[in-house]
């Protein structure tokens, strides 16, 4: 088969996935190597959706031996199937960057015998990238269920970040949809990839030529609408994630149906792109804002309210602690104010330590009024043309309604996936 | 200093000699009606003024400019030579003075507005460099790796130093098509800056060209069918810059 072909086939069994970032370690250049690596990360391209493309993100085979119910590459389906040699894959890799095409590579696979055998395949293209062509750029790499210990740990010696999926919000669901992995099977280096994180940072801080294992740490993704678990559950599960396993991202994606099952939405379900966006805001309220996932959801209101972002909908809930003082209220209020994101509180607690603030003051700092005068206070006089003690009336004022919703965020001109602008970057600057 | 003298300042259009001017602008005590790099074609009623570019006066005047104000406040003159901004020189040199006057909060006072212009213009300008670290696009050449840019802020020094960080074991060559600037960096480390009026690089290899059709097989492949997002994928990588883009030049429209 010709490299082309294997090229199209095995980018179009990989391109659902959405955990392709290259952010999350700087990394100068170095005499005699190629590459470099940027904190931030680097998009080089913008594919039709509007997705950034940072890294070659390609499948090593998609000849799959398993049988995930909601998989494209399940061994019950008929279609094309491909496996670079990892010769071809060092080629790829490395003629794309020197051209400025990509940060680095995004290796994933499906399981080609067996985990083990699998992963020896994709350690031998790290190998010859890291250590034959001196590659200095990202990589990424995916664990493969299963795989032996010893393996997962040499994967993560040579790659950047390391990510296993958890693939779907449950154990029931996945037992269901997914026989072939467990919970276990899942966990089990996620867990072992985050102590070997923390064991290689400990090294490191003590002789600078120990060997560094995922320093942009680890990543995962779960699949949103598949199965019937509650935003509440899934939320829950990322915060827990983020804390036991340390992860970096946790991402979501919007279940496209792409095979039939009887244990699935149907081939025509739209994917719950619009929930995907919820959920994206909600993680972000999680690592940057300081919300907990109980404080966005509870028992008697399990799932987002789809005309609301989860800041608005938390704050309409707590119009007690509003308006608050511009001039006055703590960092950690300022970042609850619906409208206002992580750099306009930033630059609002920087600019009022020369000046009391008032509106025009705020505009010129670049804040966003348009949410935030209903919450708000500029040495006390409001800017909200309603009353601010009728929380539906305000509620109708800031929801993502009709001409808005569909103008704004119509569910096909969403971020399909996150806006993975170098996530990291964005999610900082996004204005919740 | 806010007399105008009816005068236009003429200077050799290198940041040195703006420098000069400003040097001019000190000993004379009055602004000139306008400063003007000396290729500048429409001429002028008014009367003009050579300035020569003294190498050495105007590292003094950067010096002050650093001891008087702030290290940052330098950098930031710096970086306004290379925007695109409307009379340029004037604003530079009137916000010298005012940080002169209130030290490095002149960078805060965005009520001013030839500070305001400069923030401005200085985002622009990073933004734009930005762009080009993403969006640059190499060709092999053999000897060389080669790229064209048309930027509008003269963003390759700010670019370079990524590139030649990158690739340390490549020559390189990157060419600013709009500002008719050059950048080489050789394996080893020799980098230069050159000027040329324009650049006619060869046709690509069998193996460019190979490479060239993986990637934009790639490119195609990766996009979710269905999902297509030309206002989302337009945001992020204005078409300003897929002419330069090996997987978008086909798609740029023939009539602008
Ligand atoms: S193991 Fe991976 S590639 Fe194979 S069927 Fe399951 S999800 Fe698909």
């Amino acid at each position: 088969m010709e490299l082309l072909d294997k090229l199209s086939i095995l980018t179009d069994a990989a391109k659902y996935d959405v955990a392709c970032t290259s952010s999350g370690v700087d990394r100068p250049g170095q005499p005699g190597m190629l590459g470099n690596a940027a904190r931030a990360g680097i998009c080089h391209s913008f594919a039709a959706d509007g997705r950034c493309i940072s890294l070659l993100k390609v499948l090593m085979s998609n000849d799959c031996a398993y049988d995930c119910a909601y998989c494209v590459n399940r061994r019950s389906v008929d279609g094309p199937r491909a496996t670079f040699t990892p010769e071809e894959l060092v080629r790829l890799t490395i003629g794309f960057y020197r051209r400025n095409y990509i940060e680095g590579l995004f290796l994933s696979s499906a399981v080609v015998k067996n985990p083990d055998h699998t992963c020896e395949q994709m350690l031998a293209v790290l190998k010859l990238l890291r250590e034959r062509e001196r590659f200095n750029g990202y990589i990424h790499v995916k664990a493969i269920p299963g795989t032996s210990p010893r393996l997962t740990h040499q994967l993560g010696l040579y790659a950047d970040r390391m990510s296993v999926n958890i693939e779907l919000p449950s154990q029931a669901s996945l037992a269901l949809l997914a026989p072939q992995k467990s919970k276990e099977k899942i966990l089990g280096p996620m867990g072992q990839i985050r102590d070997t994180i923390a064991e290689s940072r400990y090294e490191l801080a003590r002789y600078k030529g120990a060997p560094a294992f995922a320093p942009a740490g680890q990543s995962t993704q779960m699949i949103i609408g598949a199965t019937p678990e509650t935003d509440r559950q899934i939320l829950l599960l990322s915060e827990g994630l983020y804390k036991k396993y340390q992860l970096k991202r946790v991402f979501f994606s919007a279940y496209m149906p792409v095979v039939a099952d009887r244990n699935l939405p149907a081939r025509n379900t739209p994917p719950p792109l619009l929930r995907e966006h919820r959920l994206y805001q909600a993680d972000w309220l999680l690592r940057f804002y300081g919300f907990e996932a109980r404080e966005l959801l509870d028992e008697d209101r399990p799932d987002f309210d789809p005309l609301l972002d989860p800041k608005c909908g938390w704050a309409l809930r707590h119009m007690e602690q509003f308006p608050v003082e511009i001039n006055r209220a703590p960092y950690e209020m300022l970042l609850r104010v619906p409208g206002i994101g992580v750099k306009s509180a930033q630059r609002i607690r920087a600019a009022r330590r020369y000046q009391a603030l008032d509106f025009a003051a705020l505009k010129k700092l670049g804040v966003v009024l348009k949410r935030a005068r209903f919450f708000i206070l500029c040495n006390g006089k409001s800017a909200s043309p309603l009353p601010m003690d009728n929380p539906l009336l305000i509620a109708g004022a800031v929801a993502d309604r009709g001409e808005r919703i569909r103008k704004t965020v119509p569910p096909e001109q969403l971020t399909f996936f996150p806006p993975t602008k170098e996530d990291d970057v964005k999610c900082l600057t996004g204005q919740l | 200093m806010p007399d105008r003298t009816a005068l236009v300042y003429r200077y050799d259009g290198t940041y040195a000699g703006l420098l000069c001017c400003a040097a001019e602008c000190f000993r004379d005590k009055r602004l000139p009606a306008d400063i003007q790099p000396l290729d500048e074609p429409q001429g002028t009623l008014l009367p003009v003024k050579a300035i020569a570019t003294d190498e050495a006066l105007a590292r003094r005047v950067e010096l002050s400019a650093e001891k008087r104000i702030s290290r940052r406040a330098r950098r930031m003159l710096r970086e306004a030579f290379l925007t695109c901004m409307e009379h340029k020189e004037m604003r530079m040199i009137r916000f010298l003075l005012l940080g002169y006057k209130y030290g490095d909060r002149v960078r805060m006072l965005t009520t001013n507005e030839d500070v305001y212009e400069i923030l401005q213009a200085l985002r622009y300008l990073n933004n734009e460099a930005n762009r080009y670290i993403e969006f640059t696009r190499f060709s092999d050449l053999g000897e060389f790796l080669a790229a064209e840019i048309a930027p509008n802020n003269n963003v390759l020094p700010l670019v370079a130093p990524h590139f030649c960080d990158r690739f340390p074991a490549e020559n390189l060559m990157i060419f600013d098509k709009t500002h008719g600037l050059g950048f080489l960096h050789r394996r080893g480390g020799e980098r230069e800056f050159f000027q040329a009026d324009a650049l006619t690089l060869p046709p690509p290899s069998e193996e460019e060209a190979a490479y060239r059709a993986l990637w934009k097989n790639f490119y195609r492949t990766v996009a979710v069918e269905g999902r297509e997002n030309p206002n989302l994928r337009r945001t992020h990588m204005p078409m300003r810059y897929w002419a330069e883009m090996t997987e978008m030049r086909d798609a740029v429209p023939i009539h602008k």
